[in-house]
């Protein structure tokens, strides 16, 4: 397994202005009738890079990756690989390979046919096409199933045959639609790690969708969060969950509180701000933030600590009554309803949680964090 | 195993036997006679009533004289050669017109395409004899493909098509077409067109998509079509004598001269049994070629 530390913390080009994007979608709009896919959609992803598109079901996503496959002219836009616009040419000239949502598996052949499509297809000679699909059937762990015909596969191991065809080919961009969704949590993880470590060796780039967060915040250099065929928020795993551009991206990324209310001030980078829960939250003012704007605090459940007593500070500390307790093996979840009525998350890892006399159900407790703890949203 | 299934399961064999095998031994049995100046026209008769003797004597004067007949006779032989002949080039054309219309059909939004599938069987609303009676006024010399050819000014004068092996052609396309078009609609309506996706995405031009997925995946159909359309043509009657000329030469025609014409029964016996077999064979072994791509997982 690759150290995954090192070589991935250096890699930033999209930090660096001077960088030239490898795919760049400039104002790409796709319409279906009057059904806007995408919508007015400026993208760039760098070569090298592992992207994931994140997303409720029916944003855009699939529609994104036909578009860069050939599948799908935008109806306005442009798009660009490695420089070149991509109006007009045709799939099989696109050095782009698609694993298919659907799979698209042929069935009159084979698993090692189906992998063997492509590289035929490109006339690679006999045993190299053998060799390669070796490999890929290793890859995918399916080197027993390399005679039977894809009906005679259960959906997970066609889900890789799929996945092992589209790389078979080792395309310059590789686009992968929900490549791993069929898969048990220990084979997808497996083929999580084997995917990054394909990437990297092969110099690849990668442009992947999923539904499963956890999946991209493990394997992507960066991921964009796609809402009704925007692209609401681009940034690092880190980013994205630390540092979410609106509720709508701190919600959909893990687990949050979300505390409403008005800005009163804004003193040394700090802004004060009244919640409708009934309790003064202090937090650090991004630009932008000013006295007498209505926004919103979010904070992570592993954020707000809990304890029995007051806490020192006037401010970010909140009384409630213990709801709910869900054990979870390293963590234990609190539940704690506010006398507001909200019901607010708090996680507290059990090695840290007192093991004599441990917070129980309907026990009154204080919530509190720090200021630089959550976030100030403003939509 | 239970009665039920049994007898289920003997419905189809019954079927086969009364409506199959037993007309097939008759005629086999007729096609072993000699023609008598009777009625019926063939000897000998077999009469239980007139004991043993006389029916083993009844089988001895059985013979296979009709098939040697038929073997050293070349108008026989150049009829059977001609009804393949036509049968198999009207088979092709009829793929070569029937696969596109499919293909348009099959990929036709899902609204039209029921209407498009009624206008396919519509024709057979129609008697088959009215129908290939009307080609007759289409294809003649002052019929309706002439005069507006003419009124064009793409032809000086008149076309001669009726009562040649072109006539035939179109008689069997235009008759058969529905019969390649249906089953390979089938094949191809449940194909899944991400398949030509990825297959393009593979590397394949449009063209070559088309090769390797949609006409390997619609070759059941096709092969199907081929069958239905090939088969009956064969033995075709009507068209060809209806819109053929006196040279065109089918064993279906051979056959009703022999037997109305010339009322010698034991003759249209022997060669229909040899169409039956020339038929038959190869039938047998494309369901057996199948079966084994079946097992071997299609
Ligand atoms: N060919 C089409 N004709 C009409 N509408 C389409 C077509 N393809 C996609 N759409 C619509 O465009 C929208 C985006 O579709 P897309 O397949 O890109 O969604 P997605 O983000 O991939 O969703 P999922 O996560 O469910 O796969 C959907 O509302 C879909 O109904
Ligand atoms: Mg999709």
């Amino acid at each position: 397994m690759k150290s995954l530390g090192n070589v991935r913390r250096s890699f930033t080009p999209w930090a660096d202005g001077s960088a030239k994007p490898y795919i760049a979608f400039e104002n790409v709009t796709k319409r279906f009738g009057d059904f806007t896919a995408v919508d007015n959609l400026t993208m760039h992803v760098y070569e090298r890079e592992f992207f994931s598109l994140l997303g409720p079901s029916g944003c855009g996503k699939t529609t994104l990756l036909r578009m860069l496959a050939g599948f799908e002219e935008p109806t306005s836009g442009d798009i660009f690989l490695d420089g070149q616009p991509l109006k007009g040419v045709p799939p099989h000239k696109r050095a782009v390979n698609m694993m298919f949502q659907s799979y698209a598996l042929f069935p009159h052949l084979n698993v090692a046919d189906n992998i063997a499509f492509g590289l035929r297809q490109e006339g690679m000679e006999k045993g190299a096409v053998a060799e390669r699909v070796d490999q890929m059937l290793k890859l995918v762990k399916l080197e027993q199933f390399a005679r039977r015909k894809p009906h005679q596969l259960s959906g997970g191991q066609r889900q890789r045959v799929a996945l092992a065809r589209s790389v078979a080919k080792r395309p310059k961009l590789l686009l992968l639609d929900e490549p791993l969704g069929a898969l048990d949590k220990k084979l997808r993880e497996e083929t999580q790690f084997e995917l990054m470590d394909l990437q990297e060796q092969l110099g690849l780039t990668f442009m992947i969708v999923t539904h499963d967060q956890e999946e991209a915040m493990t394997m992507s250099d960066r991921i964009a969060v796609m809402d009704a065929g925007t692209v609401v928020q681009t940034g690092t795993p880190g980013e994205i969950y630390e540092a979410p551009n609106t509720r709508y991206v701190a919600d959909f990324i893990g687990n949050v509180n979300m505390f409403e209310g008005r800005i009163t001030a804004v003193e040394n980078g700090l802004a004060e701000m009244e919640a409708s829960d009934g309790f003064g939250i202090r937090a650090v003012a991004q630009p932008g933030v000013d006295a007498g704007k209505h926004a919103w605090f979010a904070i992570r459940p592993e954020k707000v600590d809990v304890t029995r007593t007051k806490p020192e500070q006037d401010h970010n500390a909140v009384e409630g009554e213990v709801w709910d307790i869900a054990y979870l093996g390293g963590l234990t979840v609190f539940n704690v309803r506010l006398d507001s009525g909200a019901v607010i998350k708090a996680t507290v890892l059990n090695s840290e949680r007192a093991v004599e006399d441990p917070i129980g159900y309907e026990e009154r407790v204080w919530l509190s964090f720090d200021p630089d703890c959550g976030i100030l949203l403003e939509r | 195993m239970n009665l039920f299934r049994r007898l289920t399961i003997l419905v189809p064999y019954l079927w086969l036997l009364a409506l199959f095998l037993l007309p097939f031994l008759i005629v086999f049995r007729i096609s072993l006679s000699e023609p008598v100046l009777a009625m019926p026209p063939y000897a000998p008769q077999f009469d239980i009533g007139e004991g043993w003797a006389a029916l083993r004597e009844s089988l001895s004067q059985l013979s296979f004289a009709n098939y040697v007949w038929l073997t050293e006779d070349a108008l026989y032989r150049n009829a059977y050669f001609s009804s393949l002949r036509i049968a198999l080039v009207s088979t092709f054309l009829t793929l070569l017109i029937g696969f596109p219309l499919a293909y348009g059909m099959a990929r036709a939004s899902e609204g039209l395409r029921p209407i498009l599938l009624m206008l396919v069987i519509l024709p057979f609303w129609t008697s088959f004899l009215i129908r290939v009676y009307a080609w007759i006024g289409i294809l003649k010399p002052e019929g309706l493909l002439n005069q507006f050819l003419m009124s064009f000014g793409l032809i000086g004068e008149p076309l001669t098509i009726l009562n040649t092996d072109t006539a035939v052609y179109i008689g069997i396309v235009y008759s058969y077409l529905p019969f390649m078009v249906l089953p390979i609609y089938a094949t191809l309506e449940k194909m899944d067109y991400s398949l030509i996706e990825a297959a393009q995405d593979l590397g394949c031009t449009a063209l070559g998509a088309f090769w390797k997925v949609t006409a390997r995946l619609a070759l059941p159909g096709v092969l199907a079509g081929c069958l239905l359309v090939f088969i009956p043509a064969v033995g075709e009657f009507v068209i060809p004598d209806l819109l053929g000329g006196s040279d065109t030469l089918m064993i279906g025609k051979t056959l009703w001269t022999e037997f109305f014409n010339n009322r010698d029964w034991p003759v249209a016996s022997a060669v229909a049994i040899i169409l039956l077999i020339l038929l038959v064979v190869p039938i047998v072994l494309f369901q057996n070629a199948q079966a084994r791509a079946q097992e071997s997982g299609s």
